[in-house]
């Protein structure tokens, strides 16, 4: 579903990326983990369309014939299906939780801005639905009864809730997760375990998921891949990736 | 059944609204009757600059430059040939405008159009900058603006300016009801009224939420499939089209323009009472639009030489936008922002605990 290929990202004279590819098949969880600094972020900010890679090509094919995406803008990225969430939560913190999930759904809209400022039947009918689509989509997260708080005004992890929640009313069919379990406790983190797992069977999604707590990534990752200081050192599945000597090393260091 | 008792109660603000400035209209004299005649326009400016700036949170400084345009517009096509010829005697004016002629309300619809173009054309490129950049280029296409209408004189009489705008902007309502033929409420109350409904129902929609949205974080908003560009330079455009018809209004109100008018210092009005109003705060704007604008001319005693008993103090002119200086200057410092949305408020819940 997604290829990358050989993607180099410099900032510079820095590498912040080196020849790193992967493959990912629809409907599989793909985990990317790295020591602090290892550019994973920098990885989904060049799928999203936020950064353009210096050498290298992204590929994707929502259905069928892979295409190249690698010129296409962050919105145009998300528009073709595939959103995100941020490592350092990005929410719009004065609007309410509600209006967070429903500006999800703004790309998808079929009417111009005329016929909304008149409020239109065409407009409001797709507005009732984008409502009741957002209304769902917080109850899912569990944050049904705070849709009228703002959002900066949440709890951390449920801020993180609240931004997979936004991620869905863009109707992605590839999630990708920056940190979803940053900050949560052990009894969070298993909740959010159970959280991707269900999402990924209700919306039919692929995730592609960075994460530090192994626990996560190993259990809930089907594949697996590491990247240090830039360059790619090892996939597999998770028992592979725990028995992996250069994984170990990049992790623990050598004497 | 809720929504429909909403829009029931809001058609009657609108009536009793209207009604109200016909009654104005009629009992208030003629200086009373254009300070509220001002209100209104700096209500539509007000909430055509929290459109740019508070709500889609783009800082532009061009406000002056939009309503030149709009005012300018207003100005040929609603003069006389006659008056036309009288203002231009430098240098004749281009054939083709002496005779071009329109009614108001089609000479104000062009204004704002003009200057939605020009909002269009000015924003594409510039509003690929942010912040203090976005700000400086507004700022300077809108002294550019400036410079362009006092060079064109032979369409905009340079830096003479326009004079003898015609004001009997009321032939409909004088002919049936014999109010008297002076400036009249009802253009500038009902293009106030329209603004505001427009302001609301823009921000009630999806795309007024992705505005605000681009505000609040613009990473997040592309990375959700909001078109940045598309989307900045929709509200510059709304934006410029209703400066454009806050411009054309003053021009009539006025009945005389020249360049010096749209200096900087017109944007800063704007800037002060979308400031006090508070950044995306509608009724605050409208609010802090009417205290301004009656403040401007109830502090005019300022300006003047003041008699304290004991001493005589000297006529200090421009010393009543020294006390808007100060207002701005503390509201900064002190509340940052939406200083009448928590004053209204706090005003509430101290009726709420009676």
């Amino acid at each position: 579903m997604l290829k990358i290929d050989n993607i180099t990202m410099k900032f510079g004279g820095v590498v912040a990326v080196n020849k790193f590819s992967a493959e990912i098949d629809k409907g599989e969880i793909v985990g990317l983990i790295g020591p602090n600094g290892a550019g994973k972020t920098t990885v989904f900010n060049m799928v999203t369309g936020v950064y353009k890679p210096t050498i290298g090509d992204i590929l994707y094919a929502p259905s069928g014939k892979l295409q190249s995406i690698t010129n296409l803008r962050p919105d145009e990225i998300a528009k073709i299906g595939i959103c995100r969430t941020f490592q350092n939560i990005r929410l719009f913190k004065e609007l309410s939780v509600l209006d967070n999930v429903f500006i999800g759904n703004h790309l998808r809209l079929q009417s111009g801005v005329v016929s909304s400022v008149l409020r239109l039947p065409n407009y409001t009918r797709q507005e009732k639905d984008m409502y009741e689509k957002s209304k769902y989509l917080l109850e899912k997260v569990g944050l049904y009864d705070e849709r009228d708080e703002k959002s900066f005004s949440l709890p951390y992890g449920k801020q993180r809730r609240l931004e997979i929640a936004r991620a869905l009313a863009t109707e992605p069919k590839l999630l990708l997760l920056d940190e979803p379990a940053a900050g949560m406790n052990p009894q969070e983190t298993q909740e959010l375990m159970e959280f991707i797992g269900n999402i990924k069977d209700e919306f039919e999604l692929t995730i592609f998921l960075i994460e530090h707590h192994m626990e996560v990534v190993m259990g809930i990752c089907e594949r697996i891949y590491v990247l240090d200081h830039g360059a790619h050192i090892a996939d597999g599945d998770p028992i592979e990736i725990q028995n992996n000597p250069k994984v170990i090393e990049a992790y623990l260091g050598v004497d | 059944m809720k929504k429909n008792n909403n829009l029931l109660k809001n058609i009657i603000y609108i009536v009793v609204a209207i009604l109200a400035m016909l009654v104005l209209n009629l009992f208030l004299d003629s200086y009373q009757v254009r300070i509220l005649n001002l209100c209104f326009i700096y209500i539509i400016l007000g909430l055509s600059m929290n459109l740019i700036n508070g709500f889609t949170g783009l800082f532009s400084l061009g406000h002056a430059g939009f309503m030149a345009i709009g005012a300018y517009t207003v100005a040929i096509l609603t003069m006389t040939p006659e008056m036309k010829e009288m203002n231009f005697y430098m240098k004749p004016m281009l054939p083709a405008l002496i005779n071009l002629n329109a009614p108001f309300l089609i000479a104000l619809l062009s204004g704002g159009l003009l200057a939605a173009l020009f909002g269009f054309l000015i924003g594409a490129p510039v509003l690929k900058l942010t912040d203090d950049y976005l700000a400086i280029a507004t700022l300077g296409f809108s002294e550019i603006i400036r410079v362009v209408i006092v060079n064109l004189q032979s369409i905009t009489n340079g830096a003479l300016g326009l004079k003898g705008i015609p004001q009997k902007t009321n032939d409909f309502i004088a002919g049936r009801f014999d109010i008297k033929p002076s400036i009249n409420l009802l253009w500038a109350g009902i293009a106030a009224i329209i603004t505001i409904a427009l302001i609301r129902l823009l921000m009630k929609s999806s795309y007024g939420k992705a505005f605000k949205a681009i505000r609040e974080d613009e990473i997040a908003a592309r990375s959700m499939g909001i078109n940045l560009f598309k989307h900045k330079v929709m509200s510059f455009t709304i934006g410029s089209f209703l400066a454009g018809i806050g411009g054309g209004l003053l021009a009539v109100s006025l009945g005389t323009i020249d360049p010096t008018l749209f200096k900087f210092a017109l944007t800063w009005n704007i800037i002060l009472i979308v400031v006090l109003g508070g950044m995306g705060n509608i009724s605050g704007t409208i609010i802090s639009a009417m205290v301004v604008t009656i403040a401007m001319e109830a502090l005019r005693f300022l300006d003047e030489s003041i008699n304290f008993g004991f001493i005589q103090t000297p006529a200090l002119p421009g010393l009543r936008m020294v006390v808007f200086s100060i207002i701005l200057m503390a509201v900064v410092i002190f509340k940052k922002d939406n200083i009448i949305k928590s004053t209204l408020e706090k005003a509430r819940g101290r009726y709420a605990k009676n």
